[in-house]
C-alpha cells in the first residue's frame, strides 16, 4: 500500500481527529475529491457534506463547511462544524435546513442568494445522503 | 476589650464567608477543567487559521482589489477596541488586570490623537469602562445567561463587528483578552483583528504554492470574516479559562485567610473567657475572705 498521509480535523471547539489515513475523501466546493499521500498542495474550502478517513478503520464525519489545506504529506480540515456520523442528529440538520431557506428569502442581492441557494441546496443533499 | 458576645457573632459571620468562598473554589475548580480542554483545544485552530490567512494574505496584501479585511480601509482615524471581561467578580485581579490594559491602550490611542470606540464583551468590563468611557462604549454584550460559550456565541459577535465595520464606523479593531498561561498566570493581550495582521518573515518564506479552489480572492474572501468570529472565539475561551484559573487562586487565598481570621478570634474569645471567670472567681474569693 502507499504512503500514509497525516490527517487533522479540527473545529473551533476541538480537535476531532489526528491520525495516519490511507485516502481521505472530502466536499470541496467545486466537488469531491480524494486525497491520499503525495498529493499536490492544494487549499480549498468545503461545502456541507461527508469526509470519509479510510485508514485501518473507516471514520466518517459530517462537515457543515469550512476549509482544507492539502499537501503531500498532511491534510488539515478546518470545519466549521464536525461531528462523526454516527452523532449526527438528523433533526438538527433540518432545523439548519430550516434556517437557510428563511435566510434564502431575506437575501438582498443576488450573489447573496446564489450562494445562499448553493448552501441550502448541499444541506438539502446531505440530508438524502444520511 | 470586645464582648463574648460580639467576638461570637464575628466568629460565625467570618465562618459564613469561609463556607461561601470555599464553595466558589469548588465550583470554579470543577468547571475551570473543562474550560481549560476548550481553550486549549480551540488553539490549533486558531492558529491555523492564522497561518493560512498569512500565506494568502502574503501575496494579497499589495493588491489594491484586496479585501478591506485585510488591506485596511486606508485610514487609521478610527479605532475600536474590543474588551473582554468575564461577567461575574470574585476572581482576583482578572478582570482588573484586562481593563487596565485597556485603558493604557486607548489612552495611547488617544493622545496620538485617534478616534476610540469601545466593545465590551462581559459585564464587569462594561462597569469599570463606563466611569471614564461612557460615551465611547457603542456596544455591550454579556454572556450571564450563556451557560457554556459555544462558537455561536462569538460568531455573532463577529457578525457585528463585521457590520460596524461594513458601515463604516471603524478602521482599526483591536481585542483585549486575557491569555491563559496557567491557573496562577494569566496575560492580559492586546491583539489586532481588523485588518488581519501580515507577519513580515511569513510572507517572505517561499514554501510551497498551492492551488486553490476557487480562486484566492474568494478564499480569502470566506475566511477573513470568519476569521474574526474565530480570532474572538478563542479569546472568550481563554478569558474563560483565565477566570476560573484566576478565581481559584483568589478563592483559595480567601479560604485561607478566613481560616486565619477564625483562629485567631478563637484564641481571643477563649482568652477573653477565661479572663472574664478568672475575675469573677476573684470577686467571689475576695468576698469570702472580708467575711
Amino acid at each position: 500500500m502507499a504512503d500514509k498521509i497525516s490527517f487533522d480535523l479540527v473545529s473551533p471547539e476541538r480537535l476531532l481527529l489526528s491520525e495516519e489515513a490511507e485516502m481521505i475523501t472530502i466536499p470541496g466546493t467545486e466537488g469531491e475529491m480524494g486525497v491520499m499521500a503525495g498529493h499536490a498542495p492544494v487549499l480549498t474550502t468545503l461545502k456541507p457534506g461527508i469526509v470519509t478517513v479510510s485508514g485501518p478503520a473507516t471514520e466518517r464525519f459530517v462537515v457543515l463547511g469550512g476549509f482544507a489545506e492539502i499537501n503531500a504529506t498532511k491534510l488539515t480540515i478546518l470545519a466549521e462544524e464536525a461531528i462523526p456520523l454516527a452523532d449526527f442528529d438528523a433533526a438538527a440538520l433540518d432545523l439548519r435546513i430550516g434556517q437557510a431557506s428563511e435566510s434564502l428569502a431575506l437575501a438582498k442581492s443576488d450573489t447573496e442568494k446564489s450562494a445562499r441557494q448553493f448552501y441550502l441546496d448541499n444541506l438539502q443533499q446531505l440530508r438524502h445522503a444520511i | 476589650m470586645a464582648s463574648l458576645k460580639s467576638l461570637r457573632n464575628r466568629i460565625a459571620s467570618v465562618k459564613a464567608t469561609r463556607k461561601i468562598t470555599k464553595a466558589q473554589q469548588m465550583v470554579a475548580a470543577a468547571r475551570f477543567r473543562r474550560a481549560q480542554e476548550a481553550a486549549l483545544a480551540a488553539r490549533p485552530y486558531a492558529e491555523k487559521m492564522g497561518q493560512v490567512i498569512a500565506s494568502l494574505a502574503g501575496g494579497m496584501k499589495a493588491n489594491p482589489g484586496a479585501s478591506p479585511l485585510l488591506g485596511g480601509t486606508g485610514k487609521d482615524d478610527v479605532h475600536l477596541v474590543i474588551v473582554a471581561t468575564a461577567d461575574r467578580g470574585l476572581c482576583g485581579a482578572f478582570n482588573t488586570n484586562i481593563v487596565r490594559l485597556a485603558k493604557q491602550k486607548i489612552e495611547e490611542l488617544q493622545a496620538a490623537g485617534k478616534k476610540v470606540l469601545i466593545f465590551t464583551i462581559g459585564r464587569k468590563g462594561r462597569e469599570q469602562l463606563r466611569r471614564l468611557y461612557g460615551p465611547q462604549i457603542i456596544e455591550s454584550v454579556e454572556f450571564t445567561a450563556v451557560k457554556r460559550i459555544g462558537f455561536a456565541n462569538a460568531a455573532a459577535i463577529g457578525q457585528r463587528v463585521l457590520e460596524l465595520y461594513g458601515e463604516g464606523k471603524f478602521d482599526v479593531a483591536t481585542i483585549i483578552y486575557s491569555r491563559f498561561r496557567s491557573v496562577i498566570s494569566q496575560i492580559p493581550t492586546a491583539q489586532q483583528l481588523i485588518p488581519a495582521p501580515v507577519e513580515e518573515n511569513a510572507a517572505a518564506t517561499p514554501g510551497v504554492v498551492y492551488d486553490y479552489e476557487p480562486d484566492e480572492g474568494e478564499i480569502l474572501a470566506d475566511l477573513l470574516p470568519r476569521n474574526v468570529s474565530v480570532q474572538i472565539f478563542r479569546a472568550l475561551l481563554e478569558n474563560v479559562a483565565g477566570e476560573f484559573g484566576s478565581k481559584m487562586t483568589a478563592m483559595d487565598g480567601a479560604t485561607r485567610n478566613a481560616g486565619e481570621v477564625i483562629d485567631k478570634l478563637t484564641l481571643l474569645y477563649n482568652r477573653t473567657r477565661q479572663a472574664q471567670i478568672t475575675k469573677e472567681l476573684i470577686e467571689i474569693i475576695s468576698g469570702a475572705e472580708a467575711l
